[in-house]
């Protein structure tokens, strides 16, 4: 709640026009049924028309006034509501960005498309209705009240023991619907989430002839989907009923009042409509207040499913000082990438993902590191690229840790081609010079040639503008995997990590995209990581990892002695060719 | 509209009674001003008020009162009961239809839209009918009933209003029709934004790797602003509707003042009828603003209902009648067969195979060869557009579909895993079995030791799509699921090919007990998993140019021995 008004105070001046401008509507109204009175005790009794058309005159003005800062406030309650729900969704995705691996896996990216998108969108609607009528409401029900006061003192104490009952009723209803509406909110998601399930899965689900688990497990969170809705919906519903009892049986006691105090003489017959007419713009305002509660109530939970991500500290890991690399990277004496006994447990984990891990990569030179699944070979790349802090031992690049650099100096030194290979919507070369912006075309095609792309980049009629759908499904695996290959040595940075990124690639291919690594011009420090024997077999050095440990360390030729593990690897892949 | 009647129909008792409840909810709340001018006539000025009378229309009001608030609670309710009932029974059905249709439905089809028919339109049709109930039944009605009153009461006023009403819909009409184009450039804007967020949150490593987020940021905030113009707009002039709409009645009502005012100095009516009649005016404007919002709203809930029914309306997968009553050996047969997805292109033409029971038969080839193609037709996810595939002599287009399926077990490539406990993900294919054989088959499987090591084990939960766990862990769950279900038949599409060799060859072992005696199709890139298979297809372009044993087709020195070479060399 409080945050919203942060983002509205940003708009003070259109936050606090739009319900003034309502306000002053709503005086106009207000004023209409003294007037009103007017006719009916100076007007009628005196049977005197001209009087009557004369005051009218004020009414039509009354309205035009009225009709005039009405649309006013329509602008400006947009405006706020559209352009602080703009700069909430700005800072919302401003924040995101800042996110670390660790956190954007925590939240998960479907609940943050959510939050940017409808529920922006649900907090917008509630802070524009919010701007138009829940001041605009109140005024007019209290401004109707003070109104009545002073037509008549007595009279209108019947109106301070109904308003607070009113308000009391509200909030109630408000109160104990807000954490249904949440929960419904939460089903919904959970149901979407089972559709989306189900269309991606259907050859399994069919294959094993699940689907009446499917149906039935989905009837079930319908039916309690449709419970809780009723739930809500029965709370609501006694809204409207009350408010109508409420406002109705006040108007019963003003006639009785009005009767005794008609009788004694202190008050007039059009005092007395005057006060009903009151009482009857109250409640036209109190149902319009009651379907508005719905609409806030689902706002006030958007807004609160927001502000949980806002809460989030977006990275936890240390803040590296170090940006200018200029002068790191000329060190020409000291490791490429080294670590000692580094260690790593990740943060939701509870055993070590890898325990004292060490090796040394010396500038322009080749490291493999080869092992089975989940022996930690990925996260090796992951704590070079610093995505987590490591929790002991040390990582250095080029002499430093790597939690000294910003994460803007770490990009500019490492390139790292993930094992899922992903492109952005866009043309080759949008893809490409994304990490390096002022690349030329011949350095796109020098790096699309080294990635073993050109040829078939080339046979597109578009060439380096051809058109990238979302993910890059428009390419095969292995075009994506040497697409991504290529974007990364565009950066030119001096150390490359390929994490098992050319497993999509028939042997030729990446036989011949080996010897092109090996031959850049500015002789980057490689690390590749494979689960492919030939692939690591000639690199200076081969890290041997199984469960997280290293089993092996050295050059491939004394590994095939030193190391069973290693050599199991190489002859489960290369002993057929023998026989 | 036809069809929502008709889904409406277990629900009639309760629509018959929220009618009724409408109907003494409106005649109670229209009496009410009726009788409050009567009590305003007996308070006609000092010393002159009649009590006795004021009493009796006192508590008369007072039983309307308790009437009218009963029957709008009560509508309430039912209509709650309704239109929820009637959502929750429309997704049931749609639901319950997406696992029935065939699934070139699903692979051709965005998924993104069914999810919107089943989510989202569903709920936009339980908002626009409970709506749509509870405002417009009770309008009309309030029209009709406040047009008769007013009637009663004075003619000629009655005309004035009733002439002059329509004027603010007639603007409301306007003013929504501006409105459309304006909305449809915003939906246009969101929709961008929205894509653009969700790929750039789906690919946040990605992002901050590359270091592009500062050029993320910049084409964000283009989009936003562009999405922020067209929303002031679109939100702006939608929202003259209600304000002008009130202008007009306003005037209404002073034109009502007036004329009752000349009404009662000419003594057609009293002061208190005059009263009553400016209550009816507001009560009689009020549905009227209502009722053209909920049209709105209400055509938006019948072009979803429409959507929703389209997919309620797909036709199923065809099924046949046949089972293998019991006896299942496992001989499977293509006669020239035909199949293509799209009718203009061509893929698998004239294909014979021949498979005895407990055969080993390998698919191998380049993508695009038709491998998994063949697998789609022996599980019937497609059917062949020409030919028959025979199981033990009998027809697949003739079987139950359960009864097929039910004798093959298979592991895709792309592994999939729902969101629940590892328990309830290896169960899914046989929930009955005991604790000690899942975990047998999870060993087997070499899944055991890393779903050991997970923080609640065999209970720990996973995320949409099988969440932190790497692709290779994924695939070996896969594997353990099949493992448990051990059906006569086994189809291994790319089974194994994110896991690493060494794992993958202690795999291996428990494959070929698991092969022994049954029949089992493998499609796999890595040749040495095939070699000893009985027979090797090589197939491309939907053909199979070579077939036989590893070392005949070495002998042959074609396109397979090349493809062998290519990948031990």
């Amino acid at each position: 709640m409080k945050f919203i008004w942060k983002y509205l105070s940003e708009y003070k001046k259109e936050a606090i026009l739009a319900p003034m401008f309502k306000m002053l509507e709503a005086f106009f109204e207000l004023l209409v049924p003294l007037f009103v009175a007017r006719i009916i005790d100076i007007g009628i009794p005196g049977k005197d028309l001209s009087y009557v058309l004369h005051t009218t005159i004020y009414l039509v003005i009354f309205a035009a006034a009225g009709y005039g800062v009405a649309l006013l406030a329509q602008y400006f309650s947009a405006k706020a509501a559209i352009f602080s729900a703009a700069s909430l969704r700005k800072d919302l995705f401003f924040h995101i960005q800042k996110f670390s691996d660790a956190k954007l896996d925590l939240v998960g990216s479907s609940s943050l498309l959510t939050r940017l998108t409808s529920d922006v969108n649900q907090v917008q609607n509630g802070v524009n209705m919010f701007l138009r009528l829940f001041l605009r409401s109140p005024f007019i029900v209290f401004g109707a009240a003070v109104c009545a006061f002073t037509v008549d003192v007595k009279g209108a104490l019947v109106f301070a023991v109904a308003l607070p009952l009113l308000i009391l009723v509200v909030w109630l209803v408000m109160k104990s619907t807000l954490p249904r509406y949440k929960s419904i909110g939460k089903r919904l998601e959970r149901l979407t989430l089972s559709v989306n399930e189900n269309l991606t899965g259907v050859r399994v689900i069919r294959a094993f002839g699940n689907e009446h688990i499917q149906r039935r497990n989905f009837r079930k969170a319908t039916d309690q989907l449709c419970n809780e809705q009723l739930c809500a919906g029965g709370i609501q519903s006694v809204l409207g009923p009350i408010t109508l009892g409420v406002v109705n049986l006040s108007a019963v006691v003003i006639l009785w009042i009005g009767g005794i105090r008609v009788n004694i003489g202190e008050l007039s017959t059009g005092e007395v409509v005057a006060l009903l007419n009151y009482m009857s713009q109250i409640l036209v305002e109190l149902l319009k207040l009651a379907n508005l509660i719905i609409l806030l109530t689902k706002a006030l939970a958007s807004s609160e499913r927001i502000e949980k991500i806002m809460n989030i500290d977006p990275d936890e890991r240390t803040k590296g000082e170090i940006t200018d690399i200029k002068e790191i990277l000329d060190k020409k004496e000291v490791p490429a990438v080294a670590a000692e006994n580094l260690r790593f447990t990740y943060p939701d984990g509870n055993e070590e993902t890898l325990s004292d891990i060490s090796f040394t990569l010396e500038q322009g030179g080749v490291l493999g590191i080869i092992g089975g699944t989940g022996s930690g070979k990925s996260t090796i790349a992951k704590l070079i690229g610093h995505s987590y802090d490591i929790t002991g031992g040390s990582v250095k690049l080029f002499g430093k840790e790597v939690s000294d650099f910003s994460d803007h100096a770490i990009a500019g030194s490492v390139a790292l081609v993930p094992q899922h290979a992903q492109l952005f919507k866009g043309t080759i070369a949008d893809n490409l010079r994304m990490s390096n912006e002022d690349a030329t075309d011949d350095e796109l095609w020098e790096a699309l040639e080294a990635a073993q792309a050109a040829d078939f980049v080339r046979q597109k009629p578009d060439g380096l503008n051809s058109k990238v759908e979302r993910g890059g499904s428009n390419f095969s695996g292995g075009q994506r995997q040497r697409l991504t290959i290529a974007r990364a040595l565009v950066k030119k940075a001096p150390v490359v990590i390929l994490d098992d990124s050319a497993s999509a690639l028939d042997m030729a291919t990446e036989k011949a995209l080996r010897e092109a690594l090996k031959n850049l011009s500015w002789k980057p420090a490689l690390i590749i990581i494979s689960q492919r024997a030939s692939s690591v077999m000639a690199a200076d050095n081969i890290l041997v990892l199984e469960g997280g440990e290293t089993v092996g360390y050295g050059p491939g030729d004394e590994l095939l002695h030193s190391c069973p593990v290693y050599s199991e690897i190489y002859h489960t892949q290369f002993e057929e060719v023998a026989s | 509209m036809k069809r929502l009647l008709k889904l409406l129909r277990p629900f009639t008792i309760h629509l018959i009674f929220s009618v009724i409840l409408a109907l003494g909810y409106v005649v109670c709340t229209l009496l009410l001003p009726v009788w409050s001018g009567k009590a305003v006539d007996t308070i006609v000025g000092k010393g002159n008020v009649d009590f006795d009378s004021l009493k009796q229309i006192a508590g008369f009001m007072i039983i309307l009162i308790g009437g009218a608030m009963v029957c709008q609670w009560g509508m309430n309710l039912l209509n709650n009961k309704v239109c929820y009932g009637l959502v929750k029974t429309l997704r049931q059905q749609a639901f319950s239809k997406l696992t029935k249709i065939p699934i070139s439905d699903i692979d051709s089809h965005s998924h993104g839209d069914y999810v919107s028919r089943i989510i989202s339109d569903s709920d936009t049709i339980a908002d626009g009918l409970l709506l749509g109930f509870s405002t417009i039944f009770t309008g009309v009605v309030t029209i009709i009933g406040t047009i008769i009153m007013m009637i009663r009461m004075n003619f000629i006023i009655a005309l004035i209003v009733i002439v002059l009403t329509p004027v603010s819909i007639f603007m409301a009409r306007a003013i929504s029709k501006n409105t459309y184009k304006y909305f449809m450039t915003q939906s246009k804007d969101r929709a961008d934004i929205t894509e653009f967020i969700s790929e750039m949150t789906e690919q946040g490593e990605l992002v901050r790797s590359l270091d592009i987020s500062e050029k993320v940021k910049e084409d964000f905030e283009e989009k936003n602003k562009t999405l922020t113009g067209s929303s002031l707009k679109a939100t702006f002039i939608s929202s003259l509707t209600n304000p002008s709409s009130r202008a007009v009645n306003s005037l209404i009502y002073i034109a009502v003042i007036v004329a009752g005012a000349y009404a009662v100095i000419t003594g057609k009516m009293s002061v208190g009828e005059l009263s009553a009649f400016l209550g009816y005016t507001r009560e009689y404007s009020r549905p009227f603003n209502d009722i053209t919002g909920v049209l709105t709203e209400l055509s938006g809930a019948f072009a979803c209902a429409e959507r929703v029914f389209e997919l309620i309306d797909m036709e199923d997968e065809p099924d046949g009648e046949l089972t293998f009553d019991g006896k299942f050996e496992g001989n499977i047969k293509f006669e020239d067969v035909f199949f293509s997805y799209k009718k203009d292109q061509k893929l698998i033409e004239n294909l014979d195979l021949d498979v005895n029971a407990g055969q080993k038969i390998a698919i191998v080839g380049p993508t695009g060869a038709g491998k998994t193609t063949m697998i789609n037709l022996v599980m019937r996810f497609y059917d062949v557009t020409g030919g028959a595939i025979k199981i033990d002599g009998i027809d697949v287009k003739e079987l139950k579909r359960h009864e097929l399926r039910d004798k093959i077990g298979m592991v895709l490539q792309e592994t999939w895993l729902f969101s629940g406990t590892i328990r309830e993900n290896l169960l899914i294919s046989n929930p009955g079995i005991s604790e000690e054989e899942m975990i047998n088959a999870a060993k087997a499987a070499h899944a055991h030791s890393f779903i050991k090591k997970l923080p609640k084990g065999y209970d720990t939960l996973l995320e949409e799509d099988g969440g932190a766990l790497s692709q290779g862990q994924k695939q070996l769950l896969c594997i353990a699921r099949l493992m448990i279900a051990l059906p006569p038949m086994l189809i291994l599409d790319e089974a194994t090919s994110s896991i690493d060799t060494r794992t993958e060859m202690k795999i291996q072992d428990a494959f070929s007990t698991m092969m022994k005696g049954r029949t089992t199709f493998i499609v796999a890139h890595r040749l040495r998993t095939i070699m000893n298979a009985d027979i090797i297809l090589y197939m491309e372009g939907g053909r199979v140019l070579e077939s036989g044993t590893h070392s005949q087709l070495l002998k042959k020195g074609g396109k397979y021995a090349a493809l062998y070479r290519s990948q031990f060399l």
